[in-house]
Order: structure tokens, then sequence, then C-alpha cells
């Protein structure tokens, strides 16, 4: 599980990156979506990877990382989900703005001059 | 260990909570009544401003060991629930921010503000998260609060609309979407290797982290120093920063000025209070890549700010000269240093606010301004500067006719203004940023004297650096002088405004005012540095403090 996730989390940044650093807006937009989703699954994997184990502590067992999940960074997880999402979002508005004040889907507004 | 009255104690969540009440009501107004949430931004603008006050007040005569306020927002044990911090270091940054957004506001309710529907909330939104981002003494709520903050910034940035401010804008948000990336692996990690995200609770267990962690924990402290090096502008992290500030408008770009230095803040705070001379393994990690960061960082926007044509850019270089002066100057971990760079820090910032305003006005006055605010729909066009204005007109909504009273001293005003700012920012004397200037000379020559075979080599390239780049500087601004006050005799005076002029005065003033009171301003300052390089007296404040008991039951009361 654990080459399972950083085999995924790898290819994810990975493309991301390539993406980000290409010359059109939209490949821009979706490296840093890309780039978003591995960062919170490596954020995820922080907490210990588990199967079957609840972060709800029951009577009868020691708290510990041995028998649940760590919560925090699932609760991590999700604000930066939620947080990521706005912004990208935000990024895709002013990405149609430059598009049509530009009329060209390059970063700078202009292809780049030979 | 709480230097405040328990009732007191709730004022440190006020500066948070002010702004973030303000912006609530203000959208829920929608776009109607502009003169009236004008008028709330005001009144809330200035008590965000005098609270911040009251609480600098507070901490300066609070004795120094015991100057720590904690407040619990939730009421939770500390190390699991978010704690805000109040020490003489985010006191400063507080007053700093209010006074940036007051100034700001002033100056947009010439014009700006009707630019586009939703400026006032913005800019308390801006305001609340520079706020939480000075009181957090959590990571993972740093983080939250940098995103409120970047995310008004976008809206900021982007205010008045104009193709250049879009490509600007669009540069901006993917860098500081990055740097926010990089900010959540940082977070991780350091999570990960300790097990808590409570700053005073990862400084503590940093000790304890085994020998074979200490890559991992020294790679997560890299990425977050990254991701605030990027806001902080570090060379070569701030190519995106010149053309932003300068597409931003006037009253966007003087608040922005605060913006580089939350990354400088959040640098300082994390590796004073994490990476000390005593923690071992990991004592000053990273001190030498930050020295010469910061001096590259500089010298390059010293070069910069001499092959700057507009003076937006010249403005936004000189923003990054400070930002690397300043990180220079805190990494060689000297206290008497950094307490006088925080002086030099709360110089510039105000300083550099002043010229965001000012560039404006003088730009108006060469009829050479880039993008200038298109009226949305719901209002008439808006005046255009260039023709006279009808002498009924009464363009205020305060029912105050502002137009016709052109100030017939407006060139001598922006001209006084202007050497006024370049005096400070270059660090020429008598004003503020000279007293810095020299107070981080000094404090650098004392301590080669206490110390003389311990003394950095590299100390002497900042040395030279502190009075070079104030040379470069004073020469790009002298320069520029000329060319928009000098060389052009035969243009009609620049039509200003009170409500504009004022701001750029009131932030002079406080720059005069801090070199007039430089000695106190100094004594707070190396108070502040002191507080920061004994991170024990953080750690034990923070860790030692409860939560309040819950009311007895019965109802007694």
């Amino acid at each position: 599980m654990e080459i399972i996730l950083s085999l995924a989390i790898g290819v994810l940044v990975a493309a991301g990156v390539w993406l980000v650093l290409r010359p059109r807006t939209f490949q821009v937009l979706i490296g840093l979506s890309l780039l978003s989703y591995a960062t919170n699954l490596f954020i995820f994997s922080v907490g210990s990877l588990s199967v079957d184990r609840e972060p709800i502590v029951q009577p009868g067992l020691p708290a510990d990382l041995l028998n649940y999940t760590d919560p925090l960074p699932q609760s991590l997880v999700l604000t930066a989900i939620v947080i990521g999402f706005a912004t990208t979002a935000l990024f895709l508005v002013v990405l149609l703005a430059l598009r049509g004040l530009a009329d060209s889907d390059h970063v700078d507004g202009q292809e780049e001059r030979p | 260990m709480n230097a405040f009255h328990p009732f007191a104690a709730h004022l440190l969540v006020a500066p948070i909570l002010l702004p973030l009440l303000t912006a609530g009501v203000m959208i829920a107004m929608g776009d109607r009544q502009r003169w009236i949430k004008s008028l709330l931004n005001l009144i809330s603008a200035g008590g965000s401003l005098a609270l911040a006050l009251l609480l600098l007040a507070r901490v300066a005569t609070a004795p120094t060991p015991e100057a720590f306020a904690v407040y619990l927002p939730g009421n939770w044990p500390v190390p699991f629930g978010i704690s805000l911090v109040l020490d003489r270091l985010s006191a400063l940054m507080l007053v700093l921010a209010a006074a940036a957004a007051l100034a700001a506001l002033l100056f947009s309710l010439a014009r700006w503000h009707r630019a586009s529907v939703h400026f006032h909330p913005l800019l308390q939104l801006q305001l609340m998260g520079l706020n939480g981002a000075f009181l957090t003494a959590d990571l993972f709520n740093l983080f939250v609060f940098f995103e409120v903050l970047l995310a008004a910034s976008y809206g900021l940035l982007l205010h008045g609309g104009g193709t250049s401010r879009v490509r600007a804008g669009l540069h901006y948000i993917a860098i500081n979407l990055l740097a926010s990336l990089l900010f959540l692996i940082g977070v991780a990690v350091l999570y990960g290797v300790t097990g808590t995200l409570n700053m005073a609770d990862v400084a503590r267990k940093l000790a304890q982290v085994p020998l074979g962690d200490r890559g991992l924990l020294h790679a997560g402290a890299a990425l977050l120093g990254v991701a605030f090096l990027a806001k902080a502008a570090l060379w070569p992290l701030n190519f995106w920063l010149p053309s932003a500030y300068a597409a931003a408008s006037a009253p966007s770009a003087a608040m922005f000025s605060v913006l580089t230095k939350v990354g400088v803040y959040a640098i300082l705070r994390l590796w004073t209070l994490c990476f000390p001379a005593t923690a071992g393994d990991s004592a000053l990690y990273g001190g030498g890549a930050l020295l010469w960061g910061g001096l590259l960082t500089a010298g390059f926007g010293a070069i910069g700010m001499l092959s700057s044509q507009q003076l937006g850019r010249l403005a936004g270089y000189s923003v990054i000269t400070t930002s690397g002066t300043l990180l220079a100057a805190m990494s060689l971990d000297l206290p008497d240093v950094t307490g006088a760079a925080l002086l030099y820090l709360a110089s510039s910032t105000l300083g550099a606010a002043a010229l965001f305003l000012l560039v404006e006005l003088v730009e108006r006055g060469r009829a050479l301004e880039v993008d200038p605010p298109s009226a949305d729909d719901r209002e008439d066009r808006l005046p255009s500067f260039d023709k006279p204005a009808p002498a009924d007109a009464n363009l205020d909504d305060q029912q105050v006719a502002l137009v016709g009273r052109a100030i017939p001293a407006s060139v001598a005003f922006l001209g006084v203004g202007f050497l006024l700012c370049m005096v400070v920012l270059a660090g020429l004397p008598p004003l503020s940023g000279f007293v810095g200037k020299v107070a981080m000379i000094d404090a650098l020559l004392r301590a080669r004297g206490a110390a003389p075979n311990d003394f950095p080599a590299e100390a002497w390239t900042l040395f030279a650096l502190l009075i070079a780049s104030g040379l470069l500087a004073a020469v790009a601004f002298t320069r520029a002088f000329i060319a928009h006050f000098w060389a052009l005799q035969d243009r009609a005076a620049p039509r200003l405004r009170v409500i504009e002029g004022l701001p750029v005065a009131l932030l002079l003033a406080a720059c005069v005012s801090l070199a007039v009171y430089g000695d106190r301003a100094l004594t707070y300052l190396r108070g502040a540095s002191a507080q920061l390089h004994e991170p024990d007296l953080y750690v034990r404040a923070v860790l030692g403090s409860q939560p309040v008991p819950p009311p007895a039951k019965g109802g007694d009361r």
C-alpha cells in the first residue's frame, strides 16, 4: 500500500510539474489541480496508512496508532481540499478573463516572439 | 504568565473578529449604500488601528519576560486547540497592518472604491487575514490565515480590472497556489515528525526528534521556508512582484506593502522559535541560505531600482530590497541587529505604502495612468481627471464638495512627499530609515567589539550592502524625481483631493515620529528581539496557559 500510494503521489507530482511549466493557461490550471491532489494524498499519508481502523476511541483498546488511525491529517486534508478548490476556481475565473481580454490562452496574454 | 486581566484577554481575538464582522455586514449590504459602507469601513479600520495601538501599549508596559498574552479561542487545553499569542513582534505587525489598511481606505475614498463592487469587504478581509497570521500560534491555522489574506489579495490585485492587472493577477495567483502547496507539504512533514501543530509544542519536541528523522525534519522546514520566502520576495522567487505591484491599483498596492512582511514575520517567528543557537543538531538551520539569499535579494532589488523607468516598478523593487536586507540582518542571529532591523521593517513598510499611494498621484499629473479605474455598471462613468470638473459637481458620497477644491500647492505636496519617501526608503538622514540602518550598523560593530574572533565574515558583506543599497536607491529615486518633477515644466498642476493627500501625509508623519521617538521605538523593538531570541519564554507561556474553567454549576452567581 505504501508503494502504491507513493507511486501515485510521484506520478501526480511529475505530471503536475510538467503541466505547470507549460505555456497554456489551461495546462497550468490542470497542473495545479494535479499537484494539489498529490499534496492531499501526501498529507493523508503522514498520519500512518492503515486499513480498517477508525479514528474513534473504543473502550478496551489502548488509544495508540496500532489500534486507531490518526484523525488529524484527515481533517487537515478536508480543509486543504476546500481551500484548494476555492482558489483553483478563482484561478479559472482569472484564466477566462485573460482569455477574453487578451484573446490568447498564453500565460503572458501574447504568444512568444520567435 | 498572562499579562492581561481576564476580561481584557478577550481583546486578543478582537483584531480578527472586528474585520470579519465588518466584512460580513458589508457583504450582506450589497452594493447599493456605498457611503454607509465607506463610513462603516472607516470606523472599523480606525477601530482596528486603535485596538492594535492599545495592545501594543499593553505589551510595551508589561515587564519583558512576562509580556506574552495567550488566548485560547476554543478553550481547549493547549497543544490540542488553536491558540493566539500576542508578543511585542506581533503587536508591532498588527499596528503596521492596521495603519496600511486605514491609509489605503482613506485614499480609495476619492474614487478607487467605486471601481468595483466588493472593495470594502475585500480590504477588511485582507486585514483579518493579516491580523490572524500575526496572532496565531498554530501552524495549520497559520496556513488558513495565509489563504484568507491571499484570497483577499487576489481580489484586491484585480480591483479595477484591465488587461495588465488580469495578466499580473494570473501569475500572482499561480505562484501563490504553488507556494501554498509547498506550505501544506512542509506542515504535513513537520506534523509527521513531531506529531503536533502548535508552534510552541513543535519547538519543544524538536529536541527529542531522533537522529534518523532529522533529515526529514529539515526537509519539512526547508519546504515551509520556501513557501514563506516566496511571499517575502527572496530572489529568485520574486520575479512576479514588480509587475504585480505595479499593476495593482494604488490602495491595493499600499496594502500589499505589508504582505511581503508577512513572509519575513513567519520566517522570523518560526526560525527563532525552532532553530535557535541552542537547538543542538538543528542550531540555526538554514541561516547561511537566508543570509546569502537576503544579500542577493537586496542587491537584485537595488539594481532593479536603477533599471526601472516606471515609478510603480521602482516602488516594487524597493520593497524587494527591504525584504532582502531584513532577511539577511535577521539571519545573523544577533539580538540587537534583529531589533534594529525591526525598526527598519516598520519604517520601510510605512514608507513603501506612502510611496505606492504617491505613485498614482504623480502619474496622474503626467496623464500616464495605466488602466485608470473603470466605472461599474451601476454608477455613471467616473470623472476624468484630465477635464476640469463643472463648478457644481459633487462627486463625493458624503455631500462635501471636494472636487473644485484643488490644492494649489499640489505639485509642492507631491514633490515634498516623494522626497520624504525617498529619504525613508533609501535610509538617508534624518528620517526613520536612517535610524534603522544606523542602529543595524551600530549593532554589527558592537557585536564585533564583543567577540572579534566569533564575528562572521558575511556580516561585513551585510555592512557594505546596507550602505551600497542605500546609495543605489538614492540614485534611482533622484533620477525618478528629476524625470517626474523637473523635466516637464509646461503642464498643468495635477488635481489632488484632500482625502488623497491625507493618508500619504499621515504615513509620512508616522515615519517622522518613528525617527523623533527613535530611542523609545528601539528600546521596544530590542525588547521584542530579546523575546524572540529566548524561545523558552514563548514555549513556557503558551504551554503553561490553562483553559478557562467552566462556570460553577448551580447558578448561585
